[in-house]
């Protein structure tokens, strides 16, 4: 069941981002800051966290849920540290990502080259 | 050649009707791609969650930094083999959205500007698109936590 509302929910986010991007030609970069962007608002209006405990990867694996962790950390290092939390928070609880996005990402850049386009 | 520039009105209307009706069903069979794809991509991650979880007896906070690390591990493998690339042509926004496709986003200018050099060339070009999502996600979280901060005070 567990694999079925990851699909469902997932899938379902893609097709929102499809839609913005067959309807109003939005670019894959404007897409992406958009679907971070609402993650971390929704995630601050609490309506992200249903849909994680409901779908799990299936929310948490599009970029919504990039900016549903940024949200959701910043909110909790507030509650815990004050204001200074406000900017810690979020880079914390993504540090993870976003650390395995720079490793991952230059040491592929290196060992590969472009491929010749048809 | 001389076909195409005597159109007979009812061939206009024609070819009124398909472009009317052309874009549509594209979209529709792009948005079914896109949830097939996103979808499975989303399956996988789940998977991973789930070997997080049981596997490695990891906590809350260390299983979504796990699968949000084998995801992008993964989506930067595929995207330097050039497999990405082959399966974005058909997946669409299904292989944007999710966070492997984030890594493509990294990866792929970054191995085209390797030319220019490493430092202004792959580390800077990394960022082209990965950079304002970091700008704009980093920058609306710390403005939620501020909201937050305030209220509480």
């Amino acid at each position: 069941m567990d694999y079925f509302w990851a699909f469902v929910v997932g899938g379902g986010i893609c097709v929102i981002g499809q839609l913005l991007m067959s309807l109003t030609r939005l670019t894959p970069a404007r897409i992406l800051v958009t679907f971070v962007t609402a993650g971390v608002v929704l995630s601050a209006l609490n309506l992200y966290e249903p849909l994680v405990e409901l779908a799990g990867a299936g929310a948490t694996v599009p970029l919504t849920g990039f900016g549903y962790s940024l949200g959701k950390g910043a909110i909790e290092a507030v509650m815990e540290k004050g204001v200074i939390g406000a900017f810690t928070g979020g880079i914390t609880a993504t540090a993870g990502g976003v650390a395995a996005a720079i490793v991952f990402g230059y040491i592929f850049a290196l060992i590969f080259n472009p491929k010749t386009k048809m | 050649m001389a076909n195409k520039k005597q159109k007979t009105p009812e061939q206009q209307r024609y070819q009124q009707r398909v472009n009317e009706k052309m874009p549509r069903s594209k979209t529709f069979s792009q948005c079914i791609r896109a949830f097939i794809s996103g979808g499975i991509i989303c399956c996988i991650g789940q998977l991973v969650r789930d070997a997080g979880e049981n596997l490695l007896m990891l906590d809350e906070e260390g299983v979504a930094a796990f699968t949000a690390i084998v995801m992008v591990f993964l989506g930067a493998s595929l995207t330097g083999l050039g497999v990405y690339d082959n399966i974005g042509t058909w997946a669409g926004a299904g292989s944007i959205v999710p966070i492997t496709g984030f890594a493509n986003s990294i990866v792929s200018p970054a191995m085209e500007f390797k030319r220019e050099g490493f430092v202004t060339g792959t580390a800077a070009k990394m960022f082209t698109i990965a950079g304002p999502v970091l700008v704009y996600g980093v920058g609306s979280s710390v403005i939620v936590g501020l909201i937050y901060a305030l209220f509480r005070m």
